[in-house]
């Protein structure tokens, strides 16, 4: 036989292993992405486009345009 | 891969068939034989081949052969190392050995991407009409000024970058 014997491998249950591995990592990581986004992406816009509209005033806004020349009906 | 597997079914539904029909005749003719190119050999991804590496045996390999056939606790390691040796080229360890490749065929990738980056360079100086009138510097500042103007994407986008105040951009 040969001079020193190997531990014997893993022979069992490999599968579920590496599914009960992949599955927690898989949802760790797709509810960090979830919440990364809703907080980096969704809220950052919602809150700008409330900042932005808190107080806009549009007609301002088209007297601006307006004097910046870039309509055709009027002047 | 898959396709090796899907021919070794075919090869081995194939042989079946035709050495079921042949048996009465008592030569077997083993099927369509297929050149030896790949299905002695084994790979990462077909670890177990349908040929045995090693076909044409001499007497001492022929009588450990047919000590195969008996009870295996009787071999040596030594035999039945030579009977690995016999059956497959390679060990595991020896058949996913790393190599350095990669290094050639990055190094080759890049190379041509300096070739090509070179030629068209060439190209753009000798060879490239003149810039149409929308893409000259002029006609973009004019451009942006116009965007700037009618306030395009003000909350996230362009105009939400531009200080209307100080006309200037955004710090």
């Amino acid at each position: 036989m040969a001079p020193e014997v190997l531990p014997k491998p893993q022979m069992r249950g490999l599968l579920a292993r590496r599914l009960r591995f992949h599955m927690a990592t898989a949802f760790v990581l797709s509810l960090g992405v979830a919440a990364l986004y809703k907080v980096g992406v969704a809220d950052k816009r919602k809150k700008a486009y409330a900042d932005f509209y808190r107080n806009y005033d549009a007609m301002k806004d088209f007297e601006e345009m307006r004097k910046a020349g870039i309509f055709q009906s009027v002047k | 891969m898959l396709p090796k597997a899907a021919w070794s079914l075919v090869l081995r539904k194939g042989g079946r068939g035709r050495r079921g029909m042949h048996s009465s005749e008592g030569t077997a003719c083993g099927g369509g034989k297929t050149p030896r190119y790949t299905n002695c050999y084994a790979q990462r991804h077909y670890p177990m081949p349908e040929e045995p590496f090693c076909t044409e045996l001499n007497a001492e390999q022929q009588a450990l052969k047919e000590k195969e056939k008996g009870s295996w606790t009787l071999l040596t390691h030594a035999e039945k190392v030579a009977l690995y040796r016999l059956q497959f080229n390679e060990t595991f360890a020896e058949m996913n050995r790393r190599s350095n490749e990669w290094k050639t065929v990055m190094g080759c990738v890049f190379f041509f991407f300096g070739f090509a980056a070179l030629v068209i360079w060439w190209q753009r100086v000798y060879m490239f009409p003149p810039k149409p009138i929308t893409l000259t510097d002029e006609w973009k500042a004019k451009q942006l000024q116009r965007m700037l103007d009618m306030k395009v994407n003000p909350v996230q986008g362009l105009a939400s970058h531009w200080d209307y105040e100080k006309k200037q951009w955004k710090k």
